[in-house]
């Protein structure tokens, strides 16, 4: 468990109507704020995979978790450490671009594996992925061009090995 | 072909359902009309929190589910408190409501409203039928998850259009593959119950503390063996009394903010206090930092979300009460806890529950009388408030199904009509409705649905023309100031009573009580309205106010003004 009050939670549910709704109502009820929700079919048909980012007091996890797993739409919830998981997230940054510093720009991407996806005459749209603090301080360093929106996808993570996640 | 609304009434006959309560309205329409093709009861109460309730004391009469039927909209935002009643007491019912069409949902249609949105925090599962061949699995998985593991409300919301629609699908055999998330656990693993007895085993003064969950499991008798096998005192919670006979030597009654003085100083003193289907809940711990703070604690309950969400306890029992007793009572020796209990016995005798004998009518009087006179084997439905309280200390149960009151939301206008659906359930059972003249008038007009079906139930009103536990916490913690508590302008509750067509008695004096109870006792062509005017300012003690420590219990009104509760409400 975190103790930072950060934590991660991932779901395999039913995927029926109001779903969302139940879950939300969990963390919300709790005081629990969701950083990140990313939500997908699972490779079951008729499953979803969900994975929860969020944030508050430690010893209210384990009960938010039993709470998850009370709903009957859901078949787990697994509160997940770092060290057990692998964990992605993909953003896409759109900064101030000129043709003098496009190359800059560049090349900064090139050091976290990120590439241009769209560039104009005064923007560049960067894709990087990765850890979420990978992407953070690709965010700090694209700072100084001017950025002039971003999206995150949301962190996703699984399990290593054989592990169910 | 079958439509929508023929399956929900077959599937309503499956389930053996021989009552259905409700109201109709536009959208639920063809419902209704299905339901005449049946042999099942509809029941025509005078708004849908009446129903609700009346389900619910059915079913905690029966042990079967309660069936509600209602209409969309204010139809069913009417059975809102009633879900929330059912879902804090762990209640099976299901609600059906009726829906707008599907094409019109989300456009602000005639009574439309989001119930399935709506009701999300207060009911164990629901469903919003998109498709009519949904509805045979839809119903059954219903009716199954209100009924099992902790039971709990489930809402079935059905467009009016599914409901006209045919349906082509029949009801699964099995309901394992459509519902891959729902289990619940019933038997735990050994270690736990090994690790169990060993606390019993250390322990020299012990204590059962019994909950609503004894009761839904079937386990009154087991814990009563486990009970005398290890000579431990038992206490019940507010919902769990008739889990275990009060007028058993180990009994110390209910515990908590209102129980007795010593069932609390029981909870004090123990060194072990094993929970049996009982929450920990706000009204039994009082301050939680402060609460057995040198007892090992057992918590066994079959919601897994229990266990460590109050407290932390030693030992975990997860799985059905009545399962776990039978395995743990085989591994259990009897304990040595003669001087332990000769100390409760001390208790009892120098804390009595007690009330003033002179000056007016009193509360206690006429319900201690009641359950002399009823032989404590009538069922009771309660509302909330000061009545309740009384009833709890001074009518004394020993069956698991006749105490039915509002607990955990504590739900105004909830006795009558739970003592309706009681007796619906119970035909030949004394059924006792103990209600305030606050809490009455929320939900009175059911007299009249009483009265349709000449049910023989008994309404003891403990009027004293105030919103009474209020009052007492105003008197208390605020100065005696009053705000909102005095409820001039009830009306003659006696002429109220004849007015719909049932009978009308009234007790002034204390001289009258035996007497006019007995007549209510023997009067069975209808509903009997029994108008207690007692002392207006009466007080319920003992007293843990609020927040505070249960050792900081009060027995009897204090001389001095308190300082407002803290921590809790």
């Amino acid at each position: 468990m975190s103790t930072d009050g950060k934590h991660t939670i991932s779901m395999r549910v039913h995927d029926r109507p109001g779903v969302l709704s139940r879950i939300a109502q969990v963390f919300a009820r709790r005081g629990f704020n969701i950083d990140s929700l990313v939500v997908s079919a699972g490779h079951q048909p008729g499953f979803s995979r969900m994975t929860i980012s969020c944030e508050g007091d430690p010893a209210q996890l384990e009960q938010i978790v039993k709470q998850l797993e009370k709903l009957v739409d859901t078949v787990h919830a697994t509160e997940h450490t770092s060290e057990s998981t692998v964990e992605r997230e993909m953003a896409l940054v759109k900064v101030t671009a000129t043709p003098e510093n496009r190359s800059e720009i560049l090349q900064i991407a090139e050091c976290f594996r990120g590439k241009a996806v769209d560039i104009t005459e005064e923007s560049m749209v960067v894709e990087v992925t990765g850890n979420s603090e990978k992407i953070d301080a690709f965010e700090r360093l694209l700072e100084t061009f001017g950025i002039i929106e971003r999206v995150r996808s949301g962190k996703v993570v699984i399990a290593r090995g054989t592990g169910i996640t | 072909m079958a439509t929508g609304a023929d399956i929900i009434i077959e599937a309503f006959r499956r389930e053996e359902v021989e009552y259905v309560f409700g109201l109709p309205g536009g959208a639920v329409m063809p419902i209704f009309d299905s339901i005449l093709d049946s042999k099942i009861e509809l029941i025509l109460t005078r708004h849908e929190q009446g129903a609700t309730h009346m389900a619910d004391g059915y079913a905690r009469a029966t042990g079967k589910t309660g069936v509600v039927m209602v209409t969309s909209g204010p139809g069913a935002t009417n059975t809102v408190t009633g879900l929330l009643t059912a879902h804090m007491d762990s209640a099976p019912i299901v609600v059906v409501s009726g829906q707008q069409i599907t094409p019109m949902l989300g456009k602000d249609a005639f009574q439309e409203a989001d119930i399935f949105g709506i009701t999300i925090p207060v009911v164990k599962h629901s469903y919003l039928v998109k498709d009519v061949n949904d509805i045979p699995r839809v119903m059954k998985e219903a009716f199954f998850i209100a009924s099992s593991g902790r039971p709990g409300p489930v809402l079935v919301d059905v467009p009016k259009d599914i409901a006209s629609a045919e349906c082509n699908t029949t009801f699964p055999e099995d309901l394992e593959e459509h519902l891959p998330g729902y289990n619940f656990p019933q038997m735990c693993d050994m270690e736990s119950i090994y690790a169990c007895a060993d606390l019993i085993h250390a322990s020299k003064r012990p204590l059962l503390y019994v909950g609503q969950g004894a009761r839904i499991s079937g386990a009154a008798e087991v814990v009563r063996e486990l009970a005398e096998k290890l000579q431990a005192p038992v206490t019940t919670t507010l919902l769990g009394k008739g889990a275990f006979p009060e007028t058993n030597d180990l009994s110390v009654g209910m515990l908590g903010m209102h129980g007795t003085a010593y069932a609390n100083k029981t909870v004090v003193d123990c060194d072990l206090i094993m929970a049996i289907g009982a929450r920990w809940d706000d009204r039994i711990t009082g301050k939680l930092s402060e609460f057995c703070t040198d007892a090992k604690k057992i918590h066994l309950d079959i919601d897994p979300a229990e266990h460590g969400k109050i407290i932390q306890p030693d030992v975990s029992l997860v799985g059905d009460a009545k399962l776990i007793l039978e395995e743990l009572i085989q591994h259990v020796n009897e304990l040595d806890t003669g001087a332990w209990l000769k100390r409760i016995a001390g208790w009892k005798k120098k804390f009595p529950l007690k009330y003033p004998k002179r000056g007016g009518l009193r509360a206690q009087h006429v319900l201690d009388a009641l359950s002399d006179l009823t032989g404590g084997e009538a069922i009771v439905t309660t509302d909330v408030g000061q009545h309740q309280m009384w009833c709890a200390q001074f009518y004394k149960t020993g069956l698991d199904y006749q105490w039915i009151t509002s607990g955990g939301a504590g739900t105004m206008g909830f006795g009558m009509p739970a003592a309706i659906g009681a007796q619906f359930g119970r035909p030949d059972h004394q059924v006792w409705a103990v209600v305030g003249d606050g809490g009455f008038q929320m939900t009175m007009p059911e007299l009249a649905t009483a009265a349709t079906f000449k049910l023989p139930i008994k309404v003891l009103i403990i009027n004293n023309a105030y919103l009474g536990m209020v009052r007492q916490w105003q008197e208390m913690f605020f100065d005696n100031r009053y705000s909102g508590v005095d409820l001039e302008g009830n009306p003659d509750f006696v002429k109220l009573a004849e007015s719909f067509g049932c009978k009308g008695l009234r007790i002034r004096r204390s001289g009258d009580v035996r007497r006019i109870l007995q007549q209510a006792i023997d009067y069975n062509d209808g509903p009997c309205i029994v108008d207690a005017c007692v002392e207006k300012e009466g007080n319920v003690f003992p007293m843990i106010p609020a927040g505070a420590a249960v050792s900081g219990m009060i027995i009897e009104k204090p001389k001095i003004q308190l300082p407002k509760p803290e921590g809790s409400t």
